[in-house]
């Protein structure tokens, strides 16, 4: 499995995989040499891992979230207590 | 502050501890708003799907038993994943529509010439951080079919597990797999329409 020959339009539909560490390490080892000689192949997957990277900070830094306030967390601890007494009766 | 574990603090509830409601309130509120948010984009929609989840959340809290935290999340994120799919159907949003591996592929070979991706990961920090960029990729997220864009905001924002993902959405993984993958796709295009253009052109004058 390890000496297969991949192309790019299979590696292309995997590359997802490859960058979250879900591929077995036979197929693992087929993207390494694959990438190694294959100049488009490696600049699609650095960007695309950098897609990810900035995706991950842009949702970081989300603005600060609108809070409910004590009376409004008391209707809903109620509504819980009520679903309790429920359950309990 | 370190977050306390979800199932702990929902014992503490239910052994009437004083502040457990609240302290499990609060991290919960944050999770289910920071998603919301991501999966409308409109801060007024991801109130009232907070309100929603968090009102049939705590209706149901008292019959139900979790063996670990991972449990917990991925009920709660199931239940605003309703509240989300609720408020869908409202009306406002565009019809479903797959994507199709095709659209990304890069062009092959031109007149002869090989094929040439930009690599602009290569960029200085300075011109990834910008605020602009975190521009394109929220647009970009809000225009993906909705049942991609749920995977991408629980796999890459929220940094849920394959696994998890798949719990929550009521599909396989493998299915998890393909729509991150095509959804990532669609996000490096549109950094690409941004990134690889202006920038790349004006460092090679």
């Amino acid at each position: 499995m390890s000496d297969r020959q991949m192309d790019c339009r299979e590696m292309f539909a995997r590359l997802s995989e490859y960058l979250d560490g879900e591929l077995d390490e036979d197929l693992c080892q087929c993207f390494d040499s694959h990438m190694r000689d294959c100049e488009p192949c490696l600049a699609f997957l650095a960007t695309l891992k950098k897609t990810v990277e900035l995706c991950r900070s842009a949702s970081d830094a989300e603005p600060a979230l609108a809070r409910f306030g004590p009376e409004e967390i008391a209707l809903f601890e109620s509504a819980y207590e009520k679903a309790r007494q429920a359950q309990a009766s | 502050m370190m977050e306390r574990d979800l199932v702990s603090l929902f014992e503490d509830i239910k052994a009437r501890k004083p502040e457990a409601f609240n302290q499990f309130f609060r991290q919960v509120e944050k999770r289910v708003y920071s998603f919301g948010v991501k999966v409308c984009g409109d801060r007024e929609d991801a109130r009232d799907i907070m309100q929603e989840t968090l009102l049939q959340a705590f209706r149901s809290l008292p019959g139900l038993q979790f063996t670990d935290s991972t449990a917990l999340n991925v009920w709660l994120y199931r239940v605003a994943r309703n509240s989300c799919l609720m408020m869908r159907r409202k009306g406002k949003y565009e019809p479903e529509r797959e994507l199709s591996l095709e659209e990304f592929m890069p062009a092959k070979e031109h007149e002869g010439h090989p094929m040439q991706i930009p690599d602009w990961s290569r960029l200085p920090d300075e011109a990834l951080m910008e605020k602009e960029i975190g521009d394109v990729i929220r647009r970009a997220t809000l225009s993906l079919p909705y049942e991609y864009r749920l995977v991408l905001v629980l796999r890459d924002m929220e940094q849920l597990t394959t696994r998890e993902v798949a719990d929550i959405l009521e599909i396989s993984e493998q299915n998890v797999k393909i729509r991150l993958h095509r959804a990532r796709l669609s996000l490096r295009q549109a950094l690409t329409e941004k990134l690889a253009g202006e920038r790349l052109r004006q460092a090679a004058d």
